[in-house]
């Protein structure tokens, strides 16, 4: 629809002042196109610099000034080399005038539009606005912005200003900054604009709304007081989620040459019997069929719709309450706004007075809504007031949906009261607690609040558009590291715990944490698992992790091929039990063994311990287990292994052999490396060599001399 | 009905909870019901609904039959037994005389319930004179001890499962205080003797024992006859007994028939709170939308179910494709390709962890803040030692000072910030109502915060604002039309007690439809009270002036009636231009366009939706040919 699209002029400040955020400012443009290359084809955006050394406008050609403003891109329909640009900008070198970029801006879209065009225009100024603009020849600065907003408003221009301000901006003249504020309030004023201050990077990625929605209304109609008294409201959402875009499955049948392949893939359903599979059922001869105690009982659309609940549509007040009687975690969904009828005074009239009595009151109203008709349930939910703060927007409500009482699952939990008291915090613990909840303040009086969700943006959709970017020019780009910025909002924010240090010092100090030893299970948490990306790491190694996962409690379904990360005592149990190859039990043994060498050699301060015991102990069951059907071959590798690591020769060709040679390598490692810690919890778990009464055939050891490797392995106190 | 990712992804693994919260939380129940069936039951009455007065075996059967429908719904997999005591005929397995156990084809005796036992037994008043009959079971003279032989029955029945799985109970309907009352002494107080010794056994086994006593008003139940031993109720709890029991068969006619969730730990996090100090928490899922339960597809024919395939078939060559495909992203003319590991990859943007981020007022947590049902967290020691202690120091400095905390939940589905807020215990009477913990609001990111109240601000003149006095006014309105008490538990789902109505009424063949009130419906007599409409009268005044009606009907209906008459003036007019039986007789429909088609179907209100052979044997079924 050509009465969609948006005509967007970017205006960039790339003064000195600002080059600290221009990387920033080069994300959030590329990503709002290369969004409109997915969402808005259609749209058309040009692209202004100011504060550039050279000048190149057609306003300077025509009637002179605008110095220092470069149009780097006319208004043209979106496409990649947009992108490209928006991401080399250049570096200015003079303090730019914002004034005259709107101007420029608004000339741009005056001529190539010349009126004809009744769409969304629309001009998006980024800037510190902390140095002077140039005085008007003719009347106040106040007078000139004023002419500007007049016009801008005739021509139906919207503008939306983000004025980076704070530690991004420091040391700026307080007088100069005052009057441009001064300035754009008259924007904000008197035009359809918006200006948004951020003073932090992630909340300029965030405060530019790089998608644009087309708002579109849940509900036109009464909102119902009594019979007598209803007010026409119109039902927008004020959150939905965005979601990661739906990617179709893509075919690789057809010759990627082909020019006429779609590549698209069907997906086909075909119902069958349970009892024979051979015949297919056609869509409709189906049934649904529900639950009813154990048996199921076929219910035909035809017959539901005709008894199903069918409520009217409308919107229909049940009352006041306070608003304490409403918890916050009650909110079911994402959220509605309600506002009155556009254009309608006394509808906003209406609106205005019953939200200021509710704010004054702190009440709330709980309303039942149907939206549509046919709408198979209502919905109960409560009304909140939304007091406007803008003089030139109506007062509205927000409304979120409430459960019913079959939604609310009464689970009981013990009261903190009831447990003992060593699981109770004293009186220290819950001073270093206050200090703590007090000091880690995301939102101190006087500065702009941290991670406000308003300016706060998805960085699993940032990293998806930019991949998608690298992929376009590169198909086999690797995923990229998540932006240095956007990471901020995953951690904890290292300068904001710099100042708190005591405090948090103070926090580790009082409270101590145990690892329950008793728990086997624990161990596959001490595996430290890291986010994808953030140290280079390769992320192939983490495949078989994710099917290991999946074996737990099933194990002979899915095949385990490999032994993983997070379970590997459950993986090389699974592989020991394979039977469809024998070469299994040999690959599993073999796995197991460089898992606990890597395990010990990976070890930071005998993190890894634990585990490593673990495997340790499932080698020697499995190896004792298997005893009876050695397979030689298996232990030639072993042997191979283990002499080419420490030059121990290997004596026996049965299972018990790798392991028992494993023991004494571990014995020789620990020695040389003065580890302790290791072979005293070898010890203390009763870990011995195989002894020969439990492995006939293949162990030359005796129980005690099996038992003496471990006395022997623990390390001589030194002094 | 949207579906919750995480409940999609929940653990499946069971609830290994430690020592100290396994407080008896069985997931199951076994319950046996026993009815006193002996000829008292049948010759006593006690006013019931109407005040028509029903005899006492009439209320215990209908009490066990609305228990039992509501039990198919709510917790199916619990197991039932019926059986009757003081019969004439006998059926149990140790062939015991005067009890007498029902059952139906197909079903073990203590079994779940099924829709042929509910609706057989809705119907057991009818027969039971003639197939199972009454007849008093302890008699002077005989050693025949029906109250015994029925505890004995009822034992053996609950043998079934271990005590630690499953709660086991005995229902135990009768309106006789004292059985034994007709024997004599040494007889009477041997079997009064056995009697409680068998009882006491039972209850040794774990197994509880309940008395629903059936009273009439001119007669006393007294309970410490012998029932009190038999219960094991202390003299404190008698003189509460039979008031809170009379409350107890009402309850179980009355219950809500919602499906009961067993409690279970969505997921184990780790919660980082600064580096170094990393505790564990259990998430609980404690409000999500309930849904009519899962469909299974059936072949209509057979009823008998279907499973279904699910192929993928590449549309350029029409082949099969086995491995799971590629995707793809239309994207500056040509088709970007991910693979699954990649995008799984991009979404992967920090550990499945919690991590605290920082504390904010609780101000700064706003209503739209919200996308999904938020879920509850709640410390465990299980395997991090000292969890709850800074848990609860936590918990409690951020009750104190007014805070959440703000953390992000590096979950696979959807990594996000949320809100934690604490939230104290509440209890009352009843028990827990609120548990203390934190509950993990999911915040949205700018993405998903639109600006709808921004579209429509006229640029000239600032919004209209309320005065004080319609301020005023508005406020005594809200005064007026106050809910009290209000609570979330006041409303159920109709369309869901609806959907359960109607699987009722289908799956026991019964003729209508149970009623369901639909409780989500305005106080339309409140509303009409004097003081209410004289409130919202002069509110109307206060806002509108005079010309409320008058501006309501200009604005709504006229204008869109108007637009629409016309438009189907014109639809009418262009219809003519056809000489459409002329069309239709000589197959010529199909050489119009849609769009003419369409001209006539709007002329005569029919449906304009489908393809063009659609629309066209629409039309040649409208002129009836």
């Amino acid at each position: 629809m050509a009465r969609n699209k948006e005509k967007l002029v970017l205006l960039l400040d790339v003064g000195p002042s600002m080059h600290g955020v221009l990387p920033e400012v080069e994300k959030v443009c590329s990503m709002l196109v290369e969004k409109k290359l997915i969402f808005n084809k259609d749209d058309e955006v040009g692209v202004v610099v100011f504060g550039t050394e050279e000048t190149n406008n057609e306003l300077m050609d025509e009637v002179g000034g605008y110095e220092n403003i470069v149009v780097l891109q006319d208004i043209k329909v979106v496409d990649g080399d947009l992108i490209d640009i928006l991401k080399k900008l250049p570096r200015g070198t003079v303090d730019g005038d914002f004034l005259d970029a709107i101007v420029v801006g608004m000339d741009m879209l005056i001529k190539k539009y010349k009126g004809i065009y009744k769409g969304k225009k629309r001009l998006c100024l980024i800037t510190n606005a902390i140095h002077p603009t140039k005085d008007s020849l003719e009347g106040s600065k106040e007078d000139q912005v004023g002419t500007l907003a007049v016009q801008m408003t005739a021509q139906g221009m919207k503008m939306e200003s983000i004025v980076v301000r704070g530690i991004l901006s420091q040391d700026a003249n307080k007088r100069i900054m005052d009057e441009n504020d001064r300035l754009l309030s008259i924007f904000s004023k008197k035009t359809r604009s918006r200006t948004v201050y951020v003073d932090s990077p992630i909340s300029l990625l965030g405060a530019l709304k790089t998608r644009r929605v087309t708002p579109v209304t849940v509900f036109r109609g009464h909102l119902e007081l009594s019979q007598q008294m209803k007010i026409k409201v119109w039902v927008y959402k004020k959150t939905q989620e965005e979601k990661f875009p739906t990617l179709k499955k893509y075919s690789e049948k057809a010759p990627s040459t082909s020019k006429f392949a779609t590549h698209q893939v069907m997906v086909d359903y075909e119902y069958k019997s349970v009892d024979d599979s051979s015949t297919v059922v056609p869509p409709e001869q189906r049934i649904k069929g529900y639950r009813y105690g154990p048996q199921v009982v076929p219910i035909s659309d035809a017959e539901r719709d005709a008894v199903k609940f069918k409520p009217e549509k409308g919107v229909k007040l049940l009352g006041f309450t306070d608003a304490s009687n409403i918890i916050r975690h009650y909110y079911m969904k994402d959220v509605y706004l309600f506002i009155a009828e556009p254009g309608n005074t006394r509808a906003i009239l209406a609106v205005s007075a019953i939200a200021r009595a509710m704010k004054e009151m702190n009440k709330v109203a709980i309303l039942r809504c149907v939206w549509r008709q046919g709408q198979q349930n209502v919905v109960v939910g409560v009304l909140t007031p939304n007091i406007s703060q803008n003089n030139k927007i109506p007062d509205s409500f927000y409304f979120n949906v409430l459960p019913f009482i079959e939604d609310v699952r009464e689970y009981q939990f013990p009261s903190f009261n009831s447990f003992p008291a060593s699981w109770l915090p004293n009186e220290q613990q819950q001073m270093a607690a206050d200090e703590f909840v007090q000091m880690l303040n995301l939102a101190p009086s006087g500065k702009e609040e941290a991670l406000l969700p308003e300016f706060t943006p998805n960085p699993v959709l940032e990293r998806f558009y930019h991949h998608l970017e690298l992929k376009s020019k590169q198909p086999d780009a690797a995923v990229p590291p998540l932006d240095e910025t956007l990471k901020r909002i995953t951690e904890p924010d290292l300068e904001l715990d710099f100042e708190n240090k005591s405090v948090l010092d103070s926090l580790c100090k009082h409270f101590e944490l145990k690892e329950n030893s008793k728990l086997k299970k624990s161990a596959r948490r001490l595996l430290p698992e890291k986010p994808s990306g953030s140290n280079g790491e390769d992320g192939n190694g983490n495949v078989s992790d994710a099917r290991a996962v999946d074996s737990i409690g099933q194990e002979p379904v899915v095949k385990i091929e490999k032994i993983g990360d997070l379970t590997p005592v459950q993986d090389f149990e699974v592989m020991m039990t394979r039977r469809d190859n024998p070469e299994w039990v040999g690959k599993a043994i073999r796995e197991m063994r460089d898992k606990i060498l890597s395990l010990l050699t990976n070890s930071h301060g005998g993190d890894n311990y634990l585990v490593a015991v673990e495997c340790i102990i499932a080698l020697r069951k499995g190896c004792i287990l298997e005893q009876v059907s050695p397979s030689p071959s298996l232990c030639f590798c072993c042997c191979f292994f283990l002499n080419l690591l420490c030059g121990f020769r290997c004596f026996c060709l049965m299972e018990p052999g790798p392991y028992n040679n494993l023991m004494r390598y571990l014995y020789r490692y620990c020695q040389e490396k003065e580890i302790s810690t290791f072979p005293k919890l070898l010890a203390s778990m009763d870990v011995t060599l195989i002894s020969k009464s439990e492995a006939v055939d293949s162990s030359n050891f005796t129980d005690d001399e099996a038992r003496r490797f471990l006395d022997k392995i623990k390390p001589e106190p030194k002094d | 009905m949207d579906l919750d990712p995480e409940d999609v992804f929940k653990d499946e693994e069971d609830d290994p909870d430690n020592e100290f919260f396994q407080q008896s939380e069985s997931s199951k129940e076994y319950v046996v019901y026993l009815v006193d069936a002996s000829p008292k039951m049948f010759n006593t009455t006690c006013p019931g609904k109407d005040q028509k007065d029903e005899i006492h075996f009439h209320v215990s059967i209908s009490c066990i039959a609305e228990s039992l429908k509501t039990q198919i719904i709510c917790r199916s997999y619990d197991e039932v037994a019926i059986c009757f005591f003081n019969t004439r005929e006998k059926k149990n397995l140790q062939d015991l005389n005067g009890v007498f156990v029902f059952n139906v084809a197909e079903r073990e005796q203590l079994d779940r319930p099924t829709a042929r036992l509910i609706k057989e037994f809705d119907c057991i008043e009818e027969s039971f004179m003639r197939e199972i009959g009454s007849q008093y079971g302890i008699v002077p003279g005989s050693r025949e001890n029906s109250l015994y032989n029925a505890l004995w029955v009822a034992q053996a029945l609950l043998r079934k499962g271990s005590i630690k799985t499953a709660d086991k109970r005995i229902l135990l309907f009768t309106n006789e205080d004292d059985p034994f009352g007709s024997l004599q002494g040494a007889a009477k107080a041997d079997m009064t003797r056995t009697t409680l010794q068998r009882a006491k056994d039972i209850q040794d086994l774990g197994i509880s024992i309940e008395l629903l006593p059936l009273i009439r008003l001119d007669e006393e139940f007294n309970v410490s006859v012998l029932y009190s031993d038999l219960i094991g109720l202390d003299s404190e709890d008698l003189a509460q007994f039979i008031p809170s029991a009379g409350q107890k068969l009402e309850d179980m006619k009355d219950q809500l028939r919602k499906r009961m969730f067993t409690k279970r730990i969505i997921r184990r996090i780790t919660f980082h709170i600064v580096k170094g100090l990393s505790i564990q928490l259990n998430t609980y899922a404690l409000i999500r939308p309930t849904v009519p339960g899962a469909i299974t597809w059936l072949d209509s024919v057979t009823n008998r179910p279907l499973k279904i395939e699910r192929s993928l078939i590449c549309e350029d060559t029409g082949s099969l494709i086995q491995e799971p495909p590629k995707r793809f992203q239309p994207y500056r003319n040509e088709n970007v390709k991910f693979s699954m590991d990649e995008i799984s990859e991009i979404k992967r943007i920090s550990t499945g962890h919690l991590r605290l981020l920082g504390f904010k007022p609780l101000c700064c947590l706003k209503d739209y803040h919200n996308l999904r049902p938020s879920t509850f967290v709640y410390p465990s020691d299980q395997e991090v030692v000292g969890s709850s202690c800074i848990f609860i120091a936590l918990h409690r400095s951020m009750l104190r000072l007014k805070r959440f905390a703000v953390a992000f939940y590096g979950g696979s589905s959807r990594p996000q910030l949320v809100a934690l807020v604490a939230r104290d215990e509440i209890t009352t009477a009843g028990g827990q109502m609120e548990p203390p913990g934190m509950h993990m609001i999911y915040l949205p990111y700018s993405d998903d915060i639109r600006d709808a109240e921004e579209i429509f601000p006229d640029t000239e003149d600032d919004a209209p604002r309320a005065d004080k006095d319609q301020i005023q006014k508005a406020a005594a309105l809200i005064k007026r039309i106050e809910m009290k008490d209000f609570s979330v538990f006041q409303f159920a789902n109709p369309a869901l007690q609806r959907h359960y109505a109607v699987l009722q009424a289908l799956a026991l063949e019964e003729d209508d439809i149970p009623e369901t009130i639909d409780e989500t419906v305005p106080d339309e007599e409140g509303l009409a009270r004097p003081a209410v409409v004289k409130a919202i009268e002069e509110f109307k005044l206060s806002v509108y002036g005079d010309n409320y009606d008058e501006e309501n009907d200009h604005l709504g209906k006229e204008k869109v009636g108007g637009a629409s008459r016309k438009r189907k003036e014109i639809a009418e007019n262009a219809a003519k231009d056809y000489d459409w039986a002329d069309l239709a007789d000589n197959g010529q429909l199909k050489d119009l366009t849609v769009a003419a088609l369409k001209t006539y179907l709007n002329a005569h209100d029919l449906p304009v939706t489908g393809k063009k052979e659609a629309l066209i044997s629409r039309i040649l079924t409208h002129m009836g040919k």
